[in-house]
């Protein structure tokens, strides 16, 4: 169970982004992953509520992506999905291809609240 | 990951972050960043600090990975006497021991006379990098040639952190079943060498047959050598030794051609917890 590891190290990242901007709150986390990054999915949603409570993402939907395995074959060159334990080539069925999705596990973006004008001002 | 900037666009999902993806679109009064940064932004960060650290000492790091009681720390100790029977061997072991807790392994290391760092890790799964940052600070490198790391026993965890080593090398008992690689693909993908450790229970376990482990690591794809050992019997051992001494040298050559960018030296002013040596 190292989602929550991973959950944590996440909810970092978006904080440092979220200050760095000066954002009043954090509306959603989108992150990119597949089946071949050792990661469940459900997991990292469960793990996500305990890891961004009290954070400036507290109220943040977490939209996952879960992107497809596929592999490119280095020999016939055509690409194919696939299964995580099954990364040959469909076409002509060498072993010898390239990952090319499905191993991601990616903080694409996030979308914050900034403060109104008003307050903006303010603080300048 | 892409080979030209190390970001993890690849044409397989570039799409989702093309202007007018569906990742790209925003209210009003609200900002989307782009950011592209694996999760584990911070470990892998830590992870390359590591590697560097290595590297200026010409010091090779392995990091050992299994399910529990496979026998990593069994093929330590046997990797160690096979070195010192080598007569016209010089390379010198230093040991990083992740376990959830004990000192069990590491003393078990040190009576070999090789010095051996526990890390406990407490409750979590596996090492990061940054605890072997810590490690580091109680390890002097310019002693040592090589430096295993020892990972926590588990098949899954681990293959997510980067810790800075060199290579991945993990085992496979043969009590274990063959089809480990096909239930653990995430696991065996990363890594470089497969050993079938407890070799000797070939002939008693004969339901494990090497060449399906070896076919099921075909299956995804994995171009690792596999090496059959036994650190009871001591079979196979002096094909990993060959293989560590290459290593090795692959390594130096490679430094020689590509040397660690001068000026990354490193004063840690901080303060870190004591890690028990």
């Amino acid at each position: 169970m190292h989602e929550l590891a991973i959950c944590q190290s996440l909810m970092d990242q978006v904080e440092t982004i979220a200050s760095e901007r000066n954002a009043q709150s954090v509306t959603s986390i989108v992150v990119a992953m597949g089946p071949l990054s050792g990661v469940e999915v459900q997991l990292l949603k469960n793990a996500y509520p305990i890891a961004s409570a009290g954070t400036i993402a507290e109220n943040a939907e977490l939209v996952i992506e879960y992107l497809p395995v596929r592999v490119k074959c280095t020999q016939c060159g055509s690409e194919s999905d696939t299964l995580p334990n099954k990364l040959i080539c469909k076409q002509c069925g060498d072993w010898r291809t390239t990952l090319i999705s499905g191993d991601e596990l990616m903080l694409m973006s996030v979308e914050l609240e900034k403060p109104k004008e008003s307050t903006t001002e303010a603080v300048h | 990951m892409c080979d030209t900037c190390g970001c993890n666009i690849t044409h397989g999902n570039e799409g989702l972050i093309r202007p007018g993806g569906k990742l790209q679109k925003t209210e009003s009064g609200r900002e989307a960043v782009t950011v592209l940064h694996s999760l584990l932004h911070e470990n892998d960060h830590t992870a390359k600090h590591n590697r560097d650290h290595f590297d200026q000492h010409d010091v090779l790091a392995i990091n050992l990975m299994s399910s529990p009681g496979a026998g990593k720390t069994a093929l330590l100790e046997a990797t160690i006497q096979q070195l010192g029977l080598k007569s016209n061997s010089n390379i010198k072991i230093a040991v990083i021991e992740g376990d959830l807790e004990t000192e069990n392994d590491a003393e078990r290391i040190r009576k070999h006379g090789v010095k051996a760092i526990q890390i406990a890790t407490g409750s979590a799964c596996h090492l990061d990098a940054h605890m072997i940052h810590q490690a580091l600070h109680n390890l002097d490198l310019a002693e040592f040639d090589i430096v295993f790391i020892e990972n926590v026993g588990n098949l899954v965890c681990p293959a997510s952190f980067d810790l800075g080593q060199h290579l991945n090398v993990t085992l496979l008992s043969v009590p274990e079943g063959d089809d480990k690689p096909a239930k653990y693909p995430v696991m065996f993908r990363t890594s470089d060498l497969v050993l079938i450790s407890k070799s000797d229970l070939l002939p008693i376990l004969d339901d494990f047959k090497p060449e399906k482990a070896k076919g099921y690591l075909r299956d995804i794809a994995s171009t690792a050598p596999v090496m059959e050992l036994s650190s009871k019997d001591k079979s196979g051992l002096p094909q990993w030794i060959d293989w560590i001494d290459q290593q090795i040298k692959i390594r130096k050559t490679y430094l020689e051609q590509y040397p660690v960018a001068a000026g990354h030296s490193h004063h840690h002013h901080h303060e870190h917890e004591e890690t028990r040596t």
